[in-house]
């Protein structure tokens, strides 16, 4: 019964990290491939890890297992941002079916700083 | 974050007095220094560290909730034969106002539906964000804000 539940939770995360490759081959620009892989790769590993202890019944393993997901969690993000931040600063093109790019010419090039859309405009005029 | 570091304390006191670390009896000892501080800490009928803990737990399981239903949605899209999504960059209101709130808020929003933080403004009163899903742009940018940010602080605050 146990051996039942371990298997399917490991199977889904294995899944769930299948899509997040088939995701990158499909995906048509960089930041919609940072988004299928960030938050499925994650989840997968999650899975897979949360299936382990119960399968060896051991708490050192469980707290082991417990911490690679916290860290998993903690960094996944901070690098997709990241990756995500570089990639528009470098000028990597959004896909042309994006439906909006409100972050356009907010960088300022010399600075680095970057502007915030001016209120009289409101947030949804583009530059 | 005062009244948990005291709730440990008690838990390995616990552990100390009953003269055993494992981990069931440090569980043990926590479940009672929880109790205690429960008790001790109400005044006025509202016991703040243990109405907070339900908080955050309750957020917890909110939060894994909707990185199911992100995940679900995304593979739906990764699998359906024409693309689905409509992609975009969308400027989100900053009500955070210290790192702690700007950083929990952009990380954990990036791990949720569809939604990427690239950077936030150097006056810090916009995140911009990745979108997959903006099928409405002005009803997606009030469902991170009103929504998911008024959460994350509510958790915060």
């Amino acid at each position: 019964m146990i051996n039942l539940l371990v298997a399917a939770v490991v199977v889904t995360g294995t899944t769930f990290i299948l899509l997040a490759a088939i995701g990158v081959v499909r995906m048509p620009d960089v930041y919609t491939r940072m988004q299928v892989s960030t938050k499925g790769a994650s989840l997968g590993a999650g899975c897979v890890l949360l299936a382990v202890p119960v399968f060896f019944g051991d708490v050192a393993i469980g707290v082991r297992a417990l911490l690679i997901i916290i860290f998993i969690f903690l960094t996944t993000p901070i690098s997709a941002h990241m990756l995500a931040r570089a990639a528009y600063i470098v000028g990597v093109p959004l896909w042309e079916g994006s439906v909006t790019d409100e972050l356009r010419g907010r960088y300022d090039r010399v600075t680095g700083e970057l502007a915030s859309p001016d209120e009289e405009e409101g947030p949804a005029g583009t530059a | 974050m005062t009244s948990l570091l005291l709730n440990l304390v008690l838990a390995l006191t616990w552990g100390a007095m009953t003269g055993s670390f494992a981990v069931e009896n440090l569980v043990i000892g926590f479940a009672i220094g929880f109790l205690v501080l429960y008790v001790a800490q109400r005044r006025g009928g509202r016991a703040p560290y243990a109405t907070r803990v339900l908080e955050v737990l309750g957020f917890v399981g909110f939060y894994l909730w909707e990185l199911l239903l992100a995940n679900l949605r995304v593979a739906h899209d990764v699998l359906s034969p024409r693309p689905m999504s409509r992609p975009g960059i969308i400027a989100i209101r900053l009500d955070s106002r210290t790192d702690a709130e700007i950083t929990l808020f952009a990380n954990l929003l990036t791990m949720t539906p569809g939604d990427l933080s690239i950077d936030v403004s150097t006056d810090r009163k916009v995140l911009y964000v990745h979108s997959l899903y903006l099928f409405d742009i002005e009803e997606a940018r009030a469902e991170i804000e009103e929504g998911f940010e008024a959460r994350v602080l509510k958790v915060m605050r």
